[in-house]
């Protein structure tokens, strides 16, 4: 046993010796890939009026705009909700250019563990016209919303522990690449995803389809106001494209005040590459 | 069996020095009471040498005698002067031995290697190809490995054949790693072809039955330069990479969406143009090695009735058509189909898959492998998403990827069961 310790240990060491050290990593793809996709596919278009199909793109694009507004109002180191399925939904044209979306929909609390109780859902998510360029506008509904579990006492003891001025949080690569989220991570993963869901939000139309793939690193910052600070570097997959695009993003929170989004910055995968044009 | 623990017995013997070099063994077919008095006495005779492995009892039962090779000739004499019936079992026992040992030897060796694949953990691409290579040994009744090519960097693509034998057999095929990143796709087919074998071996149903209609051909890795290059470092550029390797148009942009450069409507709506985007078709129609290999070996095989491909994240079971909106012909059946593996995978562990075209799931999607098959004469043609729907997204814990892999495997029996109940 000893033996196959050894030699076990001697053969992990000898996989991590190739990796090439950071400062010689290659140049990175220079995708320039702004935060939302660019291609509109017409025959998408085509698709998304009248009574919708809900296990179809199109109804799942819209209720995944509502969840990211869901997790930006209610999401919390101890609250992330995911979709869990669309029951209904329907599109229509909007006066003034653009598209309206009736959802009405389940989503469940990823913190609670295996499958918590499904929360009923509502929402309208209008997409306004292309060119203006401006976020989906939401207004969401969900039954049930104040009888989740209270999670104050957890919230509490978390801000406790890293309101401190010594505290100087700073991890990497959450989850790992084998999918490992450490116990104390997990709230920070949790409040990166939340934090995340105002950018998501933001960059979504009908053509995007984000969720957050990685918590790249997290970076605790000075407290200011008695609000956590916490600089967050996040890795958003956008499934239509299958892009990963990386942001920056410096956010707050507090039990009292909640998630509070301060600063955004897309980050190029190409040092060099110009930002987007918004 | 009992040759079996006789030759352990004499294996004990052989520590002890004992060598059994021209030794015989008789199996004595008794048929009288008068022979069993007279081999009981026989065995009685404790000078004679003679090494009675079963007893006379009845003329039911052969009498098992290990023969000394100096008494052979006598005992021989001896058994026909009384008109005995004998047959020679084993004529050098120490060769036996020495053959039995080492294959017990080897047996060990390979379950231990066998064994020691942790299937709830993710492996590069060398251990992946170890336990292939192992799981062939142990199983070299029933799988076979086969090259079928060479990658862009020069790697071996290897498929494994899970074959009864016979000639032209009805074929299905399996594939994962098209996509470097999805990590749970490799994992699941890796367990599976352990699965498979196992099912097979301790005739398990529907396994045996399958197999005695179809081969099947799993291919663990399909795409193994994307596969080591996301294991180089956990680095994002490294980890999250989606394609080939081969060298683009644009220097700063190698790889090919290899599920966008198959001959089906290829460079249509629904793969980009650009190499630096995710979904780059590539310059031409197969023209990445990795998905050439694989067309080729399926066309020029030309008997398959079902081709599969693993895929995450999403948790869809998706059929034909990913470059139109337009129904398949089959497009019935192959919902029904498909919404059955669904509900036998939901009962292991509750994990709710959506069923649906890929266009009308995920989005559309041209050059498509599961369209090619299709556009090619391959009826039951599905591509999964395997889990999450998100949460870890291609991150998944490696705690769940025997979960994930069972309740894939529900599927995939209830798919290939009903390839070899409707055969076309």
């Amino acid at each position: 046993m000893k033996t196959f310790c050894s030699v076990w240990l001697l053969l992990s060491l000898v996989e991590l010796s190739p990796a090439p050290p950071v400062s010689q990593e290659p140049p990175l793809a220079c995708t320039g890939a702004p935060g939302h996709a660019p291609q509109s596919e017409t025959a998408e278009d085509m698709a998304s009026t009248g009574d919708l199909e809900p296990t179809h793109y199109p109804a799942r694009r819209a209720a995944t705009v509502a969840l990211h507004y869901l997790n930006t109002h209610h999401g919390s180191p101890f609250r992330v909700f995911g979709l869990q399925q669309v029951h209904k939904a329907s599109a229509e044209d909007v006066a003034a250019g653009g598209r309206k979306y009736k959802l009405d929909f389940s989503v469940t609390d990823w913190a609670s563990g295996s499958e918590g109780p499904a929360l009923r859902c509502s929402a309208d998510v209008l997409f306004p016209q292309a060119e203006r360029h401006s976020g989906p506008e939401v207004q969401l509904h969900c039954e049930a919303l104040q009888q989740l579990n209270r999670t104050a006492q957890e919230e509490h003891a978390f801000y406790q522990r890293y309101i401190s001025p010594e505290s100087a949080i700073s991890a990497r690569d959450i989850p790992d690449s084998y999918g490992n989220v450490s116990e104390e991570m997990q709230p920070f993963w949790r409040l990166a995803r939340v934090a995340a869901s105002f950018i998501m939000l933001r960059e979504s139309s009908e053509n995007t389809e984000f969720n957050m793939a990685q918590v790249a690193s997290v970076t605790q910052q000075g407290s200011r106001e008695e609000q956590l600070m916490l600089e967050f570097v996040v890795l958003l997959h956008d499934f239509p494209s299958q892009e990963i695009i990386q942001w920056k993003l410096l956010a707050s929170w507090s039990p009292d005040r909640g998630v509070r989004v301060l600063q955004t910055e897309w980050q190029p995968r190409c040092p060099h590459a110009t930002k987007p044009p918004n | 069996m009992r040759v079996y623990l006789a030759v352990i017995a004499l294996l004990a013997a052989v520590q002890c020095k004992e060598l059994f070099n021209g030794d015989h063994v008789l199996k004595v077919h008794a048929e009288s009471e008068d022979h069993i008095q007279i081999l009981k006495e026989l065995e009685r005779d404790v000078n004679s040498g003679l090494d009675f492995w079963t007893h006379a009892v009845s003329t039911e039962r052969p009498v098992e005698i290990r023969v000394p090779h100096s008494s052979l000739n006598a005992v021989k004499v001896f058994l026909k002067k009384n008109n005995i019936h004998f047959t020679v079992m084993i004529n050098n026992v120490q060769e036996l031995l020495v053959r039995e040992r080492e294959e017990m030897v080897h047996n060990a060796e390979m379950e231990r290697k066998t064994k020691s694949l942790n299937f709830a953990a993710y492996h590069d691409l060398e251990t992946i190809y170890k336990f292939m290579d192992t799981l062939v040994a142990k199983h070299s009744n029933l799988i076979s490995k086969e090259k079928i090519g060479s990658t862009f960097e020069n790697r071996t693509m290897y498929v494994l054949k899970f074959s009864t034998g016979g000639e032209k057999k009805p074929a299905i095929w399996i594939d994962a790693g098209i996509h470097a990143r999805e990590w749970i796709s490799h994992a699941t087919a890796v367990w599976l072809a352990d699965r498979i074998a196992t099912d097979f071996e301790e005739n398990r149903a529907p396994v045996p039955s399958i197999l005695g209609h179809v081969d099947i051909f799993l291919m663990i890795v399909a795409n193994p330069d994307g596969y080591v290059f996301t294991h180089r470092s956990p680095n994002t550029h490294y980890r999250f990479w989606r394609k080939s390797r081969s060298v683009t148009s644009n220097p700063k942009c190698p790889g090919v969406d290899l599920n966008r450069n198959w001959d089906a409507h290829f460079g249509e709506p629904g793969a980009s143009n650009d190499p630096c985007a995710e979904d780059y078709h590539g310059p031409s129609v197969q023209s990445e090695i990795e998905v050439k290999n694989i067309a080729d070996f399926i066309m020029s095989h030309g008997n398959f009735k079902s081709f599969m491909t693993l895929h995450s994240f999403m948790q869809v079971l998706m059929y034909p058509y990913g470059y139109s909106d337009t129904d398949a012909p089959d497009k019935t059946e192959l919902h029904d189909v498909a919404t059955q593996a669904s509900q036998a995978l939901k009962s292991w562990h509750g994990t709710v898959y959506k069923v649906g075209s890929i266009f009308h799931t995920i989005k559309p999607a041209s050059g498509a492998s599961v369209d090619w098959a299709y556009l090619h004469g391959i009826k039951y043609s599905f591509a999964f998403e395997l889990r999450d729907t998100g949460k870890y997204g291609f991150l998944l814990p490696a705690d769940q990827i025997v979960s994930t892999a069972k309740e894939t495997w529900l599927a995939l029996k209830y798919i290939m069961k009903y390839v070899c109940d409707n055969p076309y």
